[in-house]
């Protein structure tokens, strides 16, 4: 049987993971599914306990979400219209007792394609911080998510926060499965605006589900600026034809899970302009 | 490094020392170290939810928390930790069916509940969206959240407990969490058992050093070789060619090749992957097309061509008719695996009493389960005992064995007491599924809509093994009519073996998918003919003295009532649609109806139940009611029947059972028979002991009976009898009076053209379902079902409107998102059932047209129910977009294809 580490503060996390390779547990909301033991496998470095790694704050540069907060805690937060895609994709996370104990820095860490936290962070303009015994480091998350389960994270690092710059404009987040809750995603989208007189003066765009690791659009995002309502509702069929490369599974085929982000960006694009998010 | 010494937790408000190691599953811990078995496991997951408890008061998976997290925290599970009052309202209710999500669902309500007292309907399905219910539909789970405060119903009057909305009699454990399932109850000592399961769909095999792997970890393993009697199964005998362990070969995946036992602590840590056993693959039959074609390799030797049975009802001349018809219409569906989902995975556990070897697992079919034992471990079948676990849902697929030889053979052999517990993964592999079919059907109509003529063929994978597919392929042909009068008729089926999972029994036996063509069929022939679809039905539907596809002269026929009581729902339906779809917008709604017919009990073939009831000398009334609870009702209404029946307050009976050593053989939990034939039974007992106490007090049929401190009372007028059983010698059976009824349905075999009397009693339905439906997206949201059944009388109305919504649920599941994948789908999150935000609203009509044969009229419903949903919902898209689904599910991106080929 393994170790099992609880830490008590983050510079004893640090020394543990110094030592060698170990299982970081955060939430385990991924960790359990993925065994059918009644104990976690291996050693296990169990950070759910350190307070610095939870909670928001607001700083000069932006804004500070600890790796540990839970999707219940990002809920509760008092943040911004421009994380409202963030809240709206924390609600969407498997159900209310996953939102109790999954956290940010899992969702980023376990980099399933179709994580639900990936768009509205990648939305944000987000970037991870990475802390080790030797020092910190801060990656674009673009840099950080790497391909399907896997990250740039070294095996002595952990994830300690996700940064996020200035969150101008409103929000919005569109989940598609195929059934109301407990369910992963088809194809999902946030979307993040700055209007100025009924036309797009700044989007952020991106979508997860349809492609290896979600992609921030920023093609699409340049093509938006200047559109006014009826010419996003009018965006082409095929418009992200060449950007995304979904895959066909049981949930959709790859065909209608491109219509289907398509869609969900005019709608969700649409709502954001009308003020209806 | 494992932890050093005790750890403490706080269990609703008591402090409680642990030893397990902090990495260990909360679930785990509360369950094996510390007894509190209140807590299920459906998943280890996270998926289902069952596990919920609360930590600090938030609602977690109690599966995805390490012990290590809870430590310091205030834990809540259900022993303790719920209010009596949400525990009442579930009652009251029927919020709890089977109940193995109930403790779940209490906990999530709980925490609900104490940050808001007054939730809307939407705030209680969104806190109630992480725990799966696979029993009610949760209509009447919400309910119950929103309605704690109301009162419990007075207890019907003697005499008066039919028709009464009496709760559940064996509900209180279900909502205290102390109700015992399969995996709930552990001997002291009892051995760990896992199976080692083929990864590969077909495979020869050969055993490698078992000993030395065995001696090497210091457990026991049991193979073919160590099977007593004839290692072979089947629901139905005839056809028994399952081996309970494998010998050298496999037809699919997830058969059972080994079994290995221990102490729990050794079996649990093993890597089975590290069993000796050499696998030679074969590719094996992944579809019945492939196994239907020429030169295909046989999975049984005796069955040619890979069919394992056919199934024909032919009537008139249907192709002659069809050529004379003024309207015609063609259709081909498809349908998909579906698993039963139920979320109690299979578990129980053996132990020997003396030479007796007693199985307690969760089934609904416990002598069938002790005959097939007995066989296999070559035990005469008095030797084996079953008692019934309560069953955390079965819906078919636990009519068959599944671990009961295997831990019975270790606890023969070993004379320790063995318990086996399957993982989801195991569950959804081994077990059996409702059969894929590939359908196609044609009819006809005269100018006047009515029906001329029907053909109908059917293709239905029966997986690897017989299991029930016999049965389904009788079933299909002799119900592909639906309830309507069709003149000329020939309809086929064929279950055909591949080397996918068992399809066996699910809730209707192949008549769901039957009604899916059909329904859809007769929706493109009402359409044909210019006709309202309802009406088109109604012109059609079967009516008494109408003889059926069988040659049957039928009587309570119920169709037309249901059909009729839907006629104003439908119109409101249709006016609302259409009004909603004049605002334009690219969501348009649709209404569509279907209905139901299905014969209740077993298909032309004897399935007598036996009731027995005494008086002690201590003068109390027992009943000995075997009919198997799954969660649908049993033990309530077969009481019910029989209190009014023998003329006492519903209070007075006590029960017993079922327990194959305490209880006569009331049949298996299926084919809706239980209400019908061991409610008949019941009847008769009844009707048989108040003649006797009537005879023995001399009093006529108007007097009164009572159980009163250790005496019976009777009454008549001014006169009052008493008669103390302590007074009178005990008969054979232990009793100072006792009265044995069995009821045997009168029904006759089928001849070569399927013609003969199948049934004696049938069961009617219909439901209009409307929709929306997102004509970019695909996706289809189910607005509202209303439901008319014809139940010919409603026993116990809460538990009738139970029924009917969760079979709506399984229904809705069937036509919209499940499809098992062999290999691919086998957990809750990749294969999906309705959750709590998928459910519409469901609006139940009793249609009680009595039976002529059934107990007060009483027919069959709990598969009733499910047959019309999926069809309607179909109809409804149709209705609301044009898109003809020709393939379930129906998931979005199919909807989507559909609807750009209806409208390029």
């Amino acid at each position: 049987m393994g170790a099992y580490l609880q830490p008590r503060d983050l510079d004893e996390a640090l020394r543990h993971l110094a030592q060698g390779p170990l299982t970081v547990a955060a939430g385990c909301t991924d960790l359990f599914p993925a065994t059918e033991r009644q104990r976690l496998a291996g050693d296990v470095l169990d950070i759910s306990g350190l307070a610095g790694l939870r909670g928001v704050s607001r700083h000069a540069d932006g804004w500070r979400i600890g790796a540990g907060t839970t999707w219940s805690e990002v809920i509760a937060a008092d943040l911004p219209a421009g994380f409202d895609m963030l809240k709206a994709a924390a609600r969407e996370v498997g159900s209310v007792q996953i939102q109790n104990a999954g956290t940010l820095g899992g969702n980023l860490c376990n980099a399933s394609p179709a994580a639900d936290g990936v768009p509205p962070l990648l939305a944000l303009g987000a970037s991870v911080e990475l802390v080790s015994a030797s020092g910190a480091r801060v990656l674009p998350l673009e840099e950080f998510l790497i391909g399907p389960r896997r990250t740039a994270r070294r095996a002595q690092e952990l994830l300690s926060a996700v940064l996020v710059p200035e969150a101008a404009g409103a929000s919005t987040f569109r989940k598609l499965g195929a059934r109301r809750y407990l369910v992963i995603s088809i194809a999902m989208v946030a979307a993040r605006l700055v209007l100025r007189e009924g036309r797009i003066e700044r989007a952020w765009v991106a979508v997860g589900a349809c492609s290896p690791v979600a992609r921030r659009l920023g093609a699409l995002e340049a093509r938006l600026v200047g559109m006014g309502a009826a010419e996003v509702a009018g965006l082409e069929p095929g418009f992200l034809e060449g950007v995304l490369s979904p895959i066909a599974d049981v949930r959709g085929s790859a065909e209608y899970r491109l219509g289907a982000a398509e869609e969900l960006v005019r709608r969700s694009v649409g709502e954001l302009m009308e003020g209806r998010a | 490094m494992k932890d050093a010494g005790l750890a403490s937790l706080s269990i609703n408000g008591r402090p409680v020392e642990v030893a397990s190691d902090p990495g260990r599953r909360l679930s785990d811990v509360l369950r094996e170290e510390l007894g509190l078995r209140g807590t299920k496991v459906g998943c280890d997951a996270g998926d289902c939810g069952a596990c919920t408890v609360l930590l600090d008061g938030a609602p977690v998976c109690a599966c995805l928390t390490p012990l290590g997290r809870a430590l310091g925290r205030e834990i809540a599970t259900v022993e303790g930790g719920v209010a009596e009052d949400l525990q009442a309202s579930f009652l009251r209710h029927g919020a709890a069916q089977c109940g193995i999500c109930t403790p779940g669902m209490l906990m999530a309500a709980s925490a609900l509940l104490t940050r808001n007292a007054r939730p809307s309907r939407g705030e209680v399905e969104a806190a109630l969206g992480g725990v799966l219910c696979r029993c009610t539909g949760y209509a009447k789970i919400v309910d119950a959240v929103m309605a704690t405060a109301t009162a419990a119903p007075a207890l019907p009057k003697a005499g008066a407990a039919v028709g009464a909305r009496v709760e559940r009699l064996d509900g209180r454990p279900k909502v205290d969490g102390s109700e015992s399932y399969g995996a709930d109850h552990v001997p002291e000592g009892a051995l760990l058992v896992r199976a080692v399961r083929s990864p590969h769909v077909a495979a020869r095999f050969a055993l490698g050093d078992i000993q030395s792997w065995a001696a090497r970890h210091g457990v026991q393993v049991f193979t073919a070789a160590d099977i007593p009697g004839e290692n072979r199964f089947s629901a139905i005998p005839a056809f028994a060619d399952q081996p309970a362990l494998a010998r050298d070969r496999v037809r699919m995946r997830g058969e059972a090749v080994a079994i290995v036992a221990g102490p729990p602590e050794v079996v649990e840590a093993l890597d089975l992957a590290t069993f000796p056993v050499d696998w030679s693959e074969d590719t094996g039959l992944r579809d019945p097309d492939s196994a239907e074609s020429a030169g295909a390799p046989q999975l049984h030797e005796d069955r040619g061509g890979n069919i394992l049975t056919r199934g024909l009802v032919r009537r008139g001349d249907a192709r002659a008719a069809l050529a004379g018809s003024a309207h015609l219409a063609e259709v081909e569906v498809r349908t998909s695996f579906v698993e039963h989902a139920y979320i109690e995975p299979e578990a129980g556990v053996a132990w020997m009493e003396g030479d007796v070897l007693v199985i307690r697992a969760c089934t609904q079919a416990p002598v069938m389960d002790r005959d097939e034992t007995a066989k296999i471990l070559a035990l005469p079948p008095e030797r084996v005992r079953i008692i019934p676990a309560a069953t955390g849902g079965g819906f078919g697929s636990k009519l068959d064995v599944s671990l009961q030889p295997l831990i019975g053979l270790v606890a023969l052999r070993s004379g320790r007491p063995a318990r086996m517990v399957y993982t989801r993964r195991e569950s959804m592999a081994s077990t059996t599924k409702r059969h894929p079919a590939h359908m196609q059907a044609r009819a006809g109509a005269d100018a006047t809509g009515r029906i001329t003529g029907m053909v109908f063929d059917g293709q239905f994978d029966t997986g690897a093994y017989a299991s029930w597919g016999p049965t389904v392929a009788v079933r299909v042909p002799v119900h592909a009519s639906g309830p309507y009068r069709v003149p000329a008729y020939d309809a086929r089926s064929r279950a055909v073996h591949t080397n996918n999972p068992v399809a066996g029994a699910f809730r209707g036996f192949g008549v769901p998918q039957a009604a899916v063509a059909q329904e859809t069929l007769f929706e493109d022939l009402a359409l044909a003919a210019g006709i309202d679809r309802l009406a088109f039905r109604r012109i059609n539907a079967l009516k008494d003295g109408d003889r059926s596809v069988c040659g049957q002269e039928l009587w309570g026929v119920g169709i037309d009532d249901c059909l009729a009581a839907l006629e104003g729902p439908w119109a409101q339906a249709l006016a609302e649609a259409e009004a909603a779809n004049a605002q334009g917008g690219r969501i348009r709604r649709g209404v569509g109806v279907a209905s139901c017919w299905y014969g209740c009990g077993n298909t032309g073939l004897p399935n007598p139940s036996t009731v027995r009831a005494g008086i002690t000398r201590e003068g109390r009334l027992r009943l000995h009611q075997g009919a198997t609870d799954i969660g649908q009702g049993a033990n309530t209404v077969i009481a019910q029947i029989f209190a009014d029946a023998l003329g006492v307050d519903l209070a007075s009976v006590e029960l017993i059972g079922p327990d194959t050593a305490l209880t006569p053989d009331c049949g298996k939990t299926s084919a809706s028979r239980q209400t019908f034939v061991t409610g008949k039974a019941a009847l008769l007992a009844g009707q048989a002991l108040r003649a006797r106490l009537l005879a023995l007090a001399n009093m006529g049929d108007e007097a009164s009976i009572a159980f009163e401190n250790g005496a019976v009372v009777l009454r008549e007028g001014a006169r009052s009898r008493r008669i103390a059983p302590a007074e009178l010698p005990l008969d054979v059976l232990g009793y100072a009076l006792s009265v044995e009824e069995t009821y045997d349905p009168p029904t006759s075999g089928l001849d070569a053209d399927g013609q003969g009397v199948p049934y004696a009693v049938y069961g009617y339905g219909a439901q209009v379902a409307e929709v929306a439906v997102d004509l970019d997206l695909g996706t289809v949201k189910v607005l509202r079902i209303t439901a008319a059944h014809d139940v010919g009388r409603a026993i116990n109305p809460a538990l009738a409107e139970g029924q009917i919504e969760g079979g709506i649920a399984q229904g809705l599941g069937m036509a919209l998102m499940e499809e098992y994948i062999p290999g691919r789908t086998e957990n809750l999150h990749d294969y999906l059932i309705p959750t709590t935000g998928d459910m519409p609203e469901v609006r139940s009509i009793l249609v009680e047209k009595p039976d002529p044969e059934g107990p007060l009229g009483a027919k069959g419903l709990g598969e009733h129910v499910l047959i019309p949903t999926a069809p309607a919902i179909l109809n409804a898209i149709r209705h609301a977009s044009g898109a003809r689904l020709t393939r379930l599910p129906a998931l979005p991106h199919r909807v989507r294809a559909a609807i750009r080929e209806a409208a390029p």
